[in-house]
């Protein structure tokens, strides 16, 4: 038991760690362009990174989670809201799996 | 008269925290499936209850924790479950990082404070605001994101019957459809945007399923493929005086 306890606190240290370290240590502006303009893409690019491959794996079925990928792009491109596009997809993904096993 | 403008500023800093708050709520709603799963995981690995509670409480993370108690259930050692939790969470030092030039003037425990709540969600959310993140607001966007995150697996550990099998598959894309509607609009309005995103999710792709480079971890690969989509962003189109 000692050793999960001390395994859950070093998990919460290391995730912890990552998280305050630039956040205290930068504490002025950056004043390089190329800095700034590559800070200002990141999270595009970590959303992008993260979002894709990944989502195909995201439900119990390839060709679900790919419905689920086409519905959440398309409701997105209509700007339809954070709510909707997730419960959009959620659905999209249900319906099809129901369609699958059938 | 101070007291007037004490007043205004605590005035500003509750509006601050309720636009907060209301930006968490799908945040949460999309937690509470994933951490239901993580505690339904976690109790049946043998787990005991309050501890899968524990971890949720002082990790805040998905893939961390689904790692980490992975390791732990297969009896690994206390290193090699540091390791791959740290490498998991690396990614986190990105989102801080982009974070560090975007909040506003606070003293240095507020930022600890407020790095706490720093997920892939909540730092998508903030990171896209239009203006300087203040820490009410931060605040605010972080609370219900944990609370739902504790309640998901709270209710994951305790339950005996699981949620129907298709409906509990169909939710995991629910964080993942989030992603795509915060990026998706913005880079309809800017073409520099969509050729970051396009970069990384081609660079992704290509540490998921080339030859070798499919061998890198899913925790290297977001940050490497981030950090070379977001460098020729900066390339390609650097951002003029004003918009920065």
């Amino acid at each position: 038991m000692n050793k999960v306890l001390t395994a859950v606190f070093l998990m919460a240290l290391v995730t912890y760690i990552p998280r305050v370290f630039p956040l205290a240590i930068f504490t002025r502006k950056i004043e390089s362009r190329f800095f700034k303009s590559f800070l200002y893409y990141i999270p595009f690019a970590v959303l992008g990174a993260m979002t894709f491959p990944s989502i195909l794996e995201a439900t119990a079925n390839f060709y679900s989670s790919l419905v689920g990928l086409v519905v959440a792009l398309v409701l997105a491109y209509c700007e339809q809201g954070l709510m909707k596009v997730a419960m959009g997809a959620v659905l999209a993904v249900y319906l099809c799996e129901l369609l699958i096993t059938v | 008269m101070i007291d007037g403008a004490i007043l205004k500023e605590r005035k500003i800093e509750l509006t601050e925290f309720s636009r907060g708050i209301k930006q968490g709520i799908p945040i949460a709603l999309g937690y509470i499936p994933v951490s239901f799963t993580f505690g339904l995981m976690a109790v049946n690995g043998g787990i005991p209850v309050w501890i899968a509670i524990l971890i949720s409480l002082t990790n805040l993370t998905s893939a961390g924790q689904f790692a980490g108690v992975g390791l732990i259930i297969a009896d690994a050692s206390l290193f090699e479950i540091t390791l791959t939790t740290f490498v998991i969470n690396i990614r986190y030092m990105l989102m801080s990082l982009s974070l560090s030039q975007k909040i506003t003037r606070m003293p240095l425990f507020k930022k600890c404070i407020m790095a706490f709540g720093i997920t892939d969600e909540t730092f998508a959310v903030a990171s896209l605001e239009k203006k300087e993140v203040s820490f009410a607001y931060m605040m605010g966007l972080i609370t219900c994101p944990y609370w739902g995150w504790a309640l998901g697996t709270v209710l994951g550990a305790v339950t005996t019957s699981v949620l129907p099998e298709k409906l509990q598959s169909a939710m995991g894309i629910a964080l993942y459809a989030m992603f795509i509607a915060l990026f998706v609009p913005a880079s309809k309005k800017s073409k520099a945007a969509l050729v970051v995103v396009i970069l990384a999710v081609c660079w992704s792709s290509v540490f998921k399923w080339a030859p070798y480079l499919n061998r890198i971890s899913s925790g290297w690969s977001i940050i490497i493929a981030a950090i070379i989509a977001a460098t020729a962003g900066a390339i390609l189109f650097p951002r003029k005086e004003e918009q920065l």
